[in-house]
């Protein structure tokens, strides 16, 4: 029994900041891009929202290996779901195909993720499938390691019937927030809008996510700020 | 009702013999209950709690079981859901045979009672401590069942934090054909001292009512909680840095 890493019971987010958000008309997810094993950073782009149908998403966090599996057996099953039901399938389902794997396989499985979609019967859904296989239908939720630093920024600026518009300024400002301040998340801001015209796919480099405390405009060089300078530009 | 240190299940046979749940992960906290005069009233939060976060505020803990029949659950969520999905299926076959005969509580109560203690015997509990109430041809019931299969009725009933301090306002305060103010009335001082020392507590609950009539469960509300005692106002003031 290992007693230097404290409880080890307590349930640990492990790397990544992702997030799904309804609003008026449809859903946006939205993901950072940081892969790390331990230390490293194994993958700087990463996809970490992933397609299940042309109108379901699926964001994964925590063990990459274990995420993945799952995404791929469900978009499995639900690519034999639409054909047999002969019209895309509900978010619903898909949500109910995740929670079955990560219910059923509780004790070996790691990964939180968040399900989110448009059909023409509910309109644009988000479920919450946390460790352990609860679902929860939820008009926004957040996950990963990433996420704790956004609880109280949400508790504030939420409202309900966001237009798109304000939706996706909202998660990109929030995996950007979490960024600053969660080592195990990093990268660029991915977010895949869903509503009745179908998935768009958006992505978002450093340069146009703004500044947050104590971070600097990045410049080419030393060099260039020394050319520009006033003429005592190094400071003793 | 206590459960045994996760740590010693691994003596008992090797990991990779089965799967067993050895932790929760969104949990629920206390569930209260008790018998009125025209039925029974449960109460409970609506937190599902992620270790020490308080991360889900709207989960319904409370939920109707066929007609005579109200079930509040404490513990890991997705074994609740799952607990709802056996329910529900239970029900629904009993309506099947279209007999005029329904479930009521009691064989509910029995229901629960064999498959948390059948998973406790396989080492894999579903991990929930859960209270069922009901009312059915005039008999009221009041029943709950703890992840190791113990299983009692009583006129009052709780789980979790609250069998340590909801229990003993109920045994000072409960008496025989309450009315459903007063009723109400003892399960909002149960709940607020819930809130007040719970650590998973939030202050979002809803109270179900199960009489002859049917089941209902209210919408969700939150308690006012009293803090201008004048001993709260300097606590510290002789002896600073003590709390």
């Amino acid at each position: 029994m290992d007693m230097s890493s404290g409880d080890l019971n307590a349930p640990h987010s492990m790397g990544t900041t992702i997030i799904g958000v309804t609003y008026n008309g449809g859903v946006v997810l939205g993901a950072d891009s940081r892969t790390s094993t331990g230390m490293y950073v194994a993958n700087r782009a990463s996809d970490k929202i992933t397609q299940l149908t042309d109108n379901v998403y699926i964001c994964r966090s925590g063990s990459a290996a274990d995420s993945q599996i799952v995404s791929d057996y469900v978009r499995y099953f639900l690519h034999q779901h639409t054909i047999q039901l002969g019209q895309p399938s509900t978010v619903k389902v898909a949500a109910n195909l995740v929670r079955l794997l990560s219910y059923n396989n509780k004790n070996s499985l790691q990964t939180g993720l968040i399900v989110g979609g448009w059909d023409k019967y509910e309109g644009g859904k988000i479920y919450g499938i946390p460790l352990g296989g609860t679902v929860l239908e939820l008009p926004f939720t957040i996950g990963g390691s990433g996420s704790s630093y956004l609880y109280g920024f949400f508790d504030q600026v939420w409202k309900e019937g966001m237009t798109q518009e304000e939706a996706e300024k909202l998660v990109v400002k929030a995996v950007s927030l979490a960024i600053a301040r969660d080592g195990a998340s990093g990268g660029v801001v991915r977010t895949v809008t869903i509503d009745k015209d179908g998935a768009t796919r958006k992505f978002y480099p450093s340069e146009t996510l703004p500044l947050w405390h104590e971070e600097l405009e990045p410049q080419e060089s030393l060099l260039d700020i020394l050319s520009t300078a006033s003429p005592e530009p190094m400071i003793s | 009702v206590t459960n045994s240190a996760p740590s010693m299940i691994n003596l008992i046979g090797s990991e990779s013999d089965s799967q067993r749940t050895l932790y929760p992960y969104v949990t629920g906290t206390s569930v209260v209950g008790i018998k009125y005069k025209d039925g029974i009233l449960l109460a409970a939060d609506m937190g599902g709690s992620y270790g020490s976060t308080l991360r889900y505020k709207t989960v319904e803990r409370l939920k109707t079981v066929g007609k005579h029949s109200i079930i509040g659950a404490s513990g890991e969520i997705s074994d609740f859901q799952e607990i709802m999905r056996n329910l529900d299926e239970l029900i629904l076959y009993d309506n099947m045979w279209d007999d005029g005969n329904s479930l009521g509580p009691k064989e509910v109560h029995n229901y629960l009672t064999r498959m948390m203690y059948n998973r406790r015997n396989k080492f894999n509990p579903l991990w929930n401590s859960l209270v069922l109430g009901g009312v059915k041809n005039g008999q009221k019931y009041l029943g709950t069942v703890s992840m190791i299969g113990v299983h009692y009725e009583d006129n009052h009933v709780a789980t979790g934090f609250g069998n340590h301090l909801a229990r003993p306002l109920l045994r000072d305060e409960w008496h025989a054909d309450m009315t459903f103010e007063e009723g109400v009335k003892l399960l909002e001082k149960c709940m607020r001292v819930l809130l007040y020392r719970d650590r998973s507590a939030v202050n979002k609950l809803q109270i179900a009512k199960i009489t002859e009539e049917g089941v209902t469960i209210s919408q969700p509300y939150a308690l006012k909680t009293f803090w201008n005692f004048s001993a709260f106002q300097n606590p510290t003031a002789g002896a600073e840095g003590s709390w």
